[in-house]
């Protein structure tokens, strides 16, 4: 039955692929400026986003499409403890709002495009530069990679089947980007972002009123849990307190460390533009709240799904018509295109400033930086896909989740600087290197869980492994600072 | 003011205060609606902490 061809919920889908595709194309004449001439048009738009292009831009990329299919995928198979996405999106807000527009000026002054050049500049330091721009180009492919296999369980839900949907999807995907650059995401952001308001909006309104109220939905999920028993629940086991917390802070932390979120900084227009942004964004987190409830609606629904991801789909199929149904997957599947040029972007502007710049072609012209970045965001994309193509798709889960641990260790590096000039790139570096190994090495010795155990005083405590290798990060830049410090007191002259 | 920014950690992160899931509110458990609720909160609270600052220079 799945594998029936839904003809007019494909419809409706194909309708609004092909409006973004046109959008995309012609987002380069959008607030138009050379593109071609200038990496800050093409990798930027133009540094000139204000508020509310912002809102739908960051939201647009921040809320992937891949949230809406894994959380309420995550939701219907734990409960409670899936629900960590909810206090992790609210508490970013108060650290964007405290650190962003810092960053935002720094980088607005120096024409800084990256994280790696804001801390190049701030700690003159080629080797934590490297660092920095690699562990964001790493942690930014298998996100990638993610936004994909969000695009491939709405497609396979509508009967298409085989992965020439998506490798088609994403040629598309990838032929606009490198011709319009941040303006084409920027502006089907729009589009995107008002679908899925629309589609959230419907499914908390009618959905739970055609399974009798939010009453009904909580107790048709509670008993499904006290029936499954396990970690699982209405509410956390005493044992899950600690790492829904910690989960909650680290991902928090590192949500805006990758280049995709803060390409969407770079390009505002003002520290104000991202001020007001930290008020104005909760809204998503509303919204992400609301999507994540679809897991449990789906226990009232009565819909039994062989992969956890299917949920989403499934339930919209079962309670939407068909031409709503259609209008809800291609407002997922445009989800995808949002964030999927965005991280392209971002990485491309690592490549190009970082890696391209710093070691092949220090002379580069900007037009050159321009074409340089847009080749390179084709490569990310073919590397994404050819990813999903020919690994298992568990790779890709697994590296998003150390993608994740890792991105979280430039934080020290990108934000310390900002505020303080005490710390040492050596400190920094060697702090980076010690929270990627052990992180990596522990996750990794759990089976690829993200949690760590320590025993204190005979208890023992679990908590997220990123937030673990955090700490030891800074400790071990502190501790290196001190010693560095005393060895030569006199630091190298920041290059600038 | 800026102490207001730390009041979402707070209310958010410290989880025995609110995993339980009476008193219900519209068929929500209270861990659900609290955390909801927090949302609302945390962006009134950024609010506040953004009309308390002193501008930035007009460039």
């Amino acid at each position: 039955m799945a594998d029936q061809i839904d003809w007019i919920a494909l419809a409706v889908f194909l309708f609004f692929f092909i409006l973004v595709t046109v959008m995309g194309f012609f987002a380069a004449r959008w607030k138009a400026g050379p593109v071609n001439e200038h990496l800050d048009e093409w990798g930027l738009g133009g540094r000139q986003f204000g508020t509310w292009i912002t809102w739908f831009l960051v939201g647009g990329d921040f809320y992937t499409a891949y949230t809406v299919i894994a959380v309420p995928a995550l939701v219907y198979a734990v409960g409670a403890y899936g629900f960590f996405a909810l206090p992790y999106t609210i508490i970013v807000y108060p650290f964007v709002f405290a650190v962003m527009p810092i960053l935002w000026k720094v980088a607005h002054a120096n024409g800084h495009v990256t994280a790696a050049d804001v801390v190049l500049g701030a700690h003159g330091s080629r080797g934590l530069e490297l660092a920095v721009a690699i562990t964001g180009m790493i942690a930014t492919m298998p996100y990638i990679a993610l936004q994909l296999i969000g695009m491939g369980v709405v497609i396979k839900a509508m009967g298409l089947t085989g992965e020439l949907p998506i490798v088609a999807a994403f040629i598309i995907l990838a032929l606009y980007t490198y011709s319009s650059g941040l303006r084409a995401p920027a502006l089907i952001a729009f589009v995107k972002d008002i679908m899925i308001y629309i589609v959230v909006l419907v499914a908390v309104v009618v959905v739970p009123a055609r399974l009798g109220g939010y009453g009904a939905v909580f107790a048709a999920a509670g008993e499904a849990f006290a029936a499954k028993g396990g970690a699982t629940g209405l509410t956390l086991k005493p044992a899950q307190m600690l790492p829904y917390a910690t989960l909650a802070l680290g991902s928090a932390l590192a949500a805006f460390m990758y280049p995709h979120t803060l390409t969407g900084i770079f390009a505002s227009k003002s520290a104000d533009t991202i001020r007001k942004n930290a008020v104005l964004l909760p809204a998503y987190t509303l919204l992400l709240g609301l999507i994540a409830l679809l897991g449990y609606m789906a226990y009232a629904a009565n819909i039994k799904v062989t992969s956890n991801n299917d949920v989403v789909p499934t339930l919209f199929k079962a309670l939407f018509p068909s031409w709503f149904a259609g209008f809800s997957f291609s407002a997922i599947a445009i989800g995808a295109l949002v964030p999927a040029a965005v991280m392209s972007i971002g990485a491309a502007n690592l490549f190009t400033r970082n890696v391209w710049k710093s070691y092949v072609n220090p002379d580069i012209s900007h037009a050159g930086e321009a074409s340089v970045a847009k080749v390179a965001s084709l490569v990310v994309k073919v590397g994404a896909l050819a990813f999903i193509l020919f690994l298992p798709t568990q790779y890709a889960l697994d590296l998003q989740l150390l993608g994740g641990l890792w991105i979280l260790q430039t934080l020290p590096a990108l934000v310390f600087g900002l505020f303080t000039r005490w710390f040492r790139a050596e400190g920094l570096l060697l702090g980076w290197a010690a929270g990627i190994l052990w992180g990596s090495w522990t996750a990794w010795s759990n089976g690829l869980k993200p949690l760590a155990s320590i025993t204190l005083g005979g208890a023992n405590y679990v908590f997220y492994v990123g937030l673990g290798a955090l700490i030891l990060n800074v400790v071990v830049a502190a501790v290196a600072t001190v010693i560095v410090a005393r060895i030569s007191p006199r630091r190298a002259v920041a290059a600038s | 003011m800026w102490i207001l920014l730390l009041l979402p950690y707070i209310g958010l992160l410290w989880v025995p205060f609110y995993n339980f899931e009476e008193p219900a509110l519209f068929g929500f458990p209270f861990f659900y609606w609290y955390q909801l609720a927090w949302v609302p909160i945390s962006s009134l609270l950024i609010w506040l902490v953004y009309r308390s600052r002193t501008p930035d220079a007009a460039p």
